[in-house]
């Protein structure tokens, strides 16, 4: 199967102009491909200042990389006809972390809906559109009633975000990235959208990368996982190798921080302890997990650990594992497992909406 | 806006005029300011109805007179009612203000929207340009620009003097306001839906500006006022028209201060302080309602 | 009301840590909101007892009246909101009768607050040496320069900073470094209860952790209690010996942590929890059909009760109070 998505040894370094000597690396080396016409998630987890919005925003083509290059149907995202660039718009779509920058506060909730079905002519007449608009509302446990012809600060977080998810499901999009879906959403709405997202995948049949910082929302919905350090993959695989049995040294203390909310599973016996800070300035050369890490060996200052397949369905990039055959990033796809996902249980519908 | 827009039902047009009326009785400024400026109309446009503006032209009227029931304002050396000579006058200045004004916002609209949004090389050549001529004193431009034009300057071309600096500062206020806008996620989420770069500036960005705008163009007026008022006051200005800027220049002309003639200056004076502070309380209502921390509070 | 006994009142705890009786105890305690919409009822008869060293969570999603709650004990409640009744004993004392100027000198010196995005209240012109001294002087205690390095260099050791952090800018440190610094003046008048809200909120997990265990080390050295005001039902579990759950302003149960997640009285505690992520079990994610209700126009009888899939006639009509339903364990629900 060809690649739908595909980023392969992207690079983006911000900064360093004329007059600025420092500058910053985001994403470093990486490549990452999606399959077509399967329903499956991929989460991308990693801290603030990992390099994940700048993921999405690269896969989006909102931003060119400095290296590399994403491409979509092979076609490289930068060097897009019109026509091209329009499929692409409308096959791609994203969910973004914020649910209220995303909405123009001079327009009803009604514009981010109506705007992309006249614009990629998804309906022939304005009932059609109408009809379209208040399916996808529905589909994802809005009542098109109480949403249509509000204003974005009447409407709450969790509503908003699901006409994001709406939004989404409209077009039909081949490939969704989520940004961030339900970091500011409340804790009890955040299992109702996720499980709306995985529901449009499997009924849609589509693939998801799911970008995130909290990794026990990537373990719920997703199948495999990529972990981001300072802009580098450290581990990627199958997720429940990556989350049951994590080898990589960030990923183990990334899990043992978690604060799990139950009371068996706690700090004091889920992991290691806390870390020393990281040193300011990073080794430019070696892994940038180096100046953290509790296994840290001469090497590692000196060069940068590559992927290494430990198991079939896992790679990591640690020299503790140095006897295992290294893996190009490329291919890290092939640690992933490939089997489908299994058809989620209907989405969580409100009984009684208020407000 | 396309046919294909879905519910795009207004609100009752009778709770938006309350919203607004509600909106207003917390700005007093822009009341005031408001207040000021209709009050000037009314003046000039009842002015034009009761006055004979023919006696806004020399010799028409005895010279010299102080105020008085025939002269309410008085009349000047020349032979003008002064009264005539406001009611004439004060449009003429607005005029100049307004059209200086709109062209600059219109023109730093443009370069502002387009510097902002694209960013690049043709951002560093407007950013350059602004700051290059931001930097240069704009009244001594203006001079050499009205002194090469010589003769026969007409209050339109008046204007468009004004307005050959009065672009700089919108340029770069516009700019800096659409470069924190194009961050915003709704720009992104406009890409994705399939606009164009124009269309997003003129659907996504330009109503957010839109109170911004505002302000700045009533700002712009009253900067090109004053340099107009400027350049007449020296002489420089439309020699034939009854501007106010005109008037202090035959204020000054016949050194009517030393004279004693005080109702010659008196009248523009007030009608050039009301223009200006009226200007200003709406600038300053307008900040408020561009101001989007204040405005969600409506 | 009448008076009643207070969620807080059971001497000893099955882990056999001497509990002395209640530090704080908070009576009835009503905020409001008042907006050209109506009044905002953000919290509404709060009754709860803080016990000596004990760290007692506060937990509940946006718009459940938690942070009302914590700023409204320091009593830094702002208009258009009013704390309309209630009492909060300290040390003898109701703080909702004091002096305004009373209450300024006990802020800090007896109870403390770690304010939301507190790293971002720092100032950024002033060295964090400056930003302590400032603290100190602001409640009479005037120490020389020896004097205060010695003693700042201790209060930063104790959360676990160097002593160069002193001299250094709030934009100097990095986010966790900022938010310990923020305990760091907390504690500089070893007060007897620190109120977290949401400290960790903007943090990394990894961070966050590293802070939660400052803010232990902190709390055993000053032998203070802590209410941790926040969202994070995880950290609640990690954290705090006790915690009370808010809905819809109102405090709809109490009891200690390790029950609160073994056998929840409450309907909505239970379906919070079952909305919370685990990394343990795949699947079992489900959230809480529904909305949180306006707090400008709360449904009759119990808040949750259009929520909640247990929901009898009663719940429609009575408002449940908090009652004692179990030994230590005290929710409004009228099927508890």
């Amino acid at each position: 199967m060809a690649a739908l998505l595909e980023a392969r040894h992207v690079t983006k370094t911000f900064g360093g102009g004329l007059l600025d000597r420092t500058h910053t690396v985001a994403l470093r080396g990486f490549s990452l491909a999606l399959v077509e016409g399967r329903a499956s998630v991929t989460a991308v987890v990693g801290e603030s200042g990992s390099g994940k919005t700048t993921l999405a925003r690269l896969l989006l083509g909102l931003l060119a990389p400095t290296a590399g290059q994403v491409s979509y149907r092979g076609q490289d995202l930068t060097a897009m006809s019109r026509a091209q660039r329009r499929t692409f718009r409308r096959e791609v779509q994203a969910i973004f972390q914020d649910p209220y920058e995303v909405y123009n506060p001079f327009y009803r909730v009604d514009h981010v809906l109506s705007v992309p079905v006249h614009k990629f002519g998804l309906a022939g007449s304005r009932a059609q559109a109408r009809r379209l608009i208040e399916d996808a509302l529905r589909a994802v446990g809005l009542r098109p009633e109480e949403t249509l012809g509000r204003f974005p600060h009447q409407l709450s977080g969790g509503q908003r975000q699901r006409v994001m998810v709406a939004r989404a499901l409209l077009l039909r999009p081949r490939v969704i990235l989520a940004d961030e879906p339900v970091s500011m959403v409340d804790a009890s709405l955040r299992a109702t959208i996720l499980g709306a997202l995985r529901q449009m995948t499997v009924d849609l049949q589509i693939p998801v990368v799911y970008i995130t910082h909290d990794l026990a929302t990537a373990y719920q919905v997703a199948e495999n996982i990529v972990v981001l350090y300072r802009g580098a993959v450290v581990e990627a695989g199958d997720v429940e190798l990556v989350v049951k049995t994590p080898r990589h040294p960030y990923t183990r203390l990334l899990i043992g921080s978690i604060p799990a909310p139950s009371v068996e599973r706690t700090w004091a016996t889920g992991g290691p302890p806390a870390q020393p800070s990281p040193r300011l300035a990073s080794a430019a050369d070696g892994c940038p997990f180096e100046d953290r890490c509790p296994d840290a060996m001469p090497t590692c200052r000196t060069s940068v650990p590559p992927l290494l397949r430990t198991e079939t369905h896992r790679a990591v990039a640690c020299f503790l594992y140095r006897d295992a055959p290294v893996l190009p990033p490329q291919e890290m796809v092939a640690t992933f497992t490939q089997a489908g996902l299994p058809p989620a249980r209907p989405p969580d519908r409100p009984c009684r909406p208020h407000g | 806006m396309t046919g294909l827009t879905v519910s795009r039902t207004t609100a009752a047009p009778g709770g938006a005029l309350s919203a607004v009326l509600r909106y207003l009785r917390r700005n007093l400024a822009l009341i005031v300011g408001l207040v000021l400026l209709c009050a000037l109309a009314a003046f000039v446009g009842i002015g034009h109805l009761t006055v004979d503006t023919a006696k806004a032209r020399p010799l028409s009227v005895p010279m010299l007179r102080p105020p008085s029931a025939q002269y309410p304002l008085g009349t000047d050396r020349q032979g003008r009612d002064l009264l005539a000579v406001m009611v004439a006058g004060t449009p003429l200045t607005l005029r100049i203000g307004f059209l200086a004004g709109l062209i600059g916002v219109g023109l730093g609209s443009v370069l502002g929207f387009t510097a902002a949004f694209y960013r690049g090389r043709i951002d560093a050549i407007i950013r350059g340009i602004v700051d290059v001529g931001l930097t240069v004193p704009g009244l001594l431009v203006l001079i050499i620009i009205a002194v090469s034009i010589k003769e026969g300057l007409t209050v339109d071309q008046m204007a468009v003097v004004v307005a050959s600096l009065a672009w700089l500062s919108p340029t770069r206020a516009i700019r800096a306001q659409v470069l924190s806008l194009r961050e915003r996620g709704y720009v992104d989420v406009a890409r994705l839906s399939g606009m164009s770069g124009p269309e997003i500036i003129v659907r996504e960005l330009v109503p957010n500006l839109l109170p911004y705008l505002a302000a700045t163009l009533v700002n712009a007026v009253s900067s090109a006022i004053l340099a107009s008022v400027f350049l007449e006051v020296l002489g420089l200005g439309p020699i034939d028209s009854p501007t106010l800027g005109m008037t202090l220049y035959w204020v000054n002309f016949n050194a009517a201060l030393i004279n004693g003639w005080w109702w010659w200056w008196a009248a523009p004076i007030v009608v050039i302080l009301v223009v200006f502070l009226g200007l200003f309380f709406v600038t300053v209502g307008l900040d408020e309602v561009a101001n989007p921390r204040l405005r969600r509070a409506v | 009301m009448a008076v009643r006994s207070t969620p807080s009142h059971e001497p000893p705890r099955g882990d056999g840590r001497l509990v002395s009786p209640d530090v704080l105890r908070v009576n009835d305690l009503s905020v409001h909101y008042h907006t050209p919409g109506g009044a905002v009822r953000a919290a509404d008869g709060i009754t709860f007892g803080v016990r000596a060293q004990e760290r007692l969570g506060i937990a509940g999603e946006s718009g459940s009246g938690k942070s009302t709650l914590a700023l409204a004990l320091l009593r830094l409640i702002k208009a258009p909101g009013r704390i309309e009744a209630g009492e909060v004993w300290l040390d003898g004392r109701d703080l909702m009768t004091l002096s305004d100027e009373e209450m300024r000198r006990l802020r800090l010196a007896r109870i403390a607050l770690v304010p939301q995005g507190s790293m971002n209240s720092l100032n950024p012109v002033l060295r964090i040496r400056d930003q302590v001294a400032d603290a100190l002087r602001d409640h009479g205690v005037e120490i020389t320069g020896r004097q205060h390095d010695e003693r700042l260099r201790d209060l930063l050791a104790r959360v676990g900073l160097g002593p160069a952090v002193a001299g250094m800018f709030p934009h100097q440190l990095s986010g966790g470094m900022k938010q310990r610094a923020c305990i760091a003046i907390a504690m500089s008048l070893s007060p007897k209860v620190i109120v977290a809200d949401e400290p960790t909120s903007a943090l990394d997990v990894v961070v966050q952790r590293q802070v939660m265990d400052t803010l232990a080390v902190a709390q055993a050295d000053l032998g203070a209690s802590v209410i941790l005001v926040g969202h994070d039902m995880g950290l609640m579990a990690q954290f705090v010996d006790r915690l009370g759950v808010m809905y819809a302003g109102r405090l709809v149960e109490i009891s200690r942590v390790r029950d609160v997640f073994s056998e929840p009285l409450h309907p909505y505690t239970r379906m919070l929890i079952a909305s919370l992520p685990s990394l343990d079990r795949k699947g079992a994610f489900r959230g809480i059909p529904g909305l949180p209700p306006p707090l400008r126009n709360l449904p009759a009888g119990c808040a949750f009760h259009p929520r909640c899939p247990l929901a009898v006639d009663r719940c429609r009509r009575e408002t449940p109070a908090l009652r004692e339903t179990r030994p230590d364990g005290w929710a409004a629900c009228h099927l508890a």
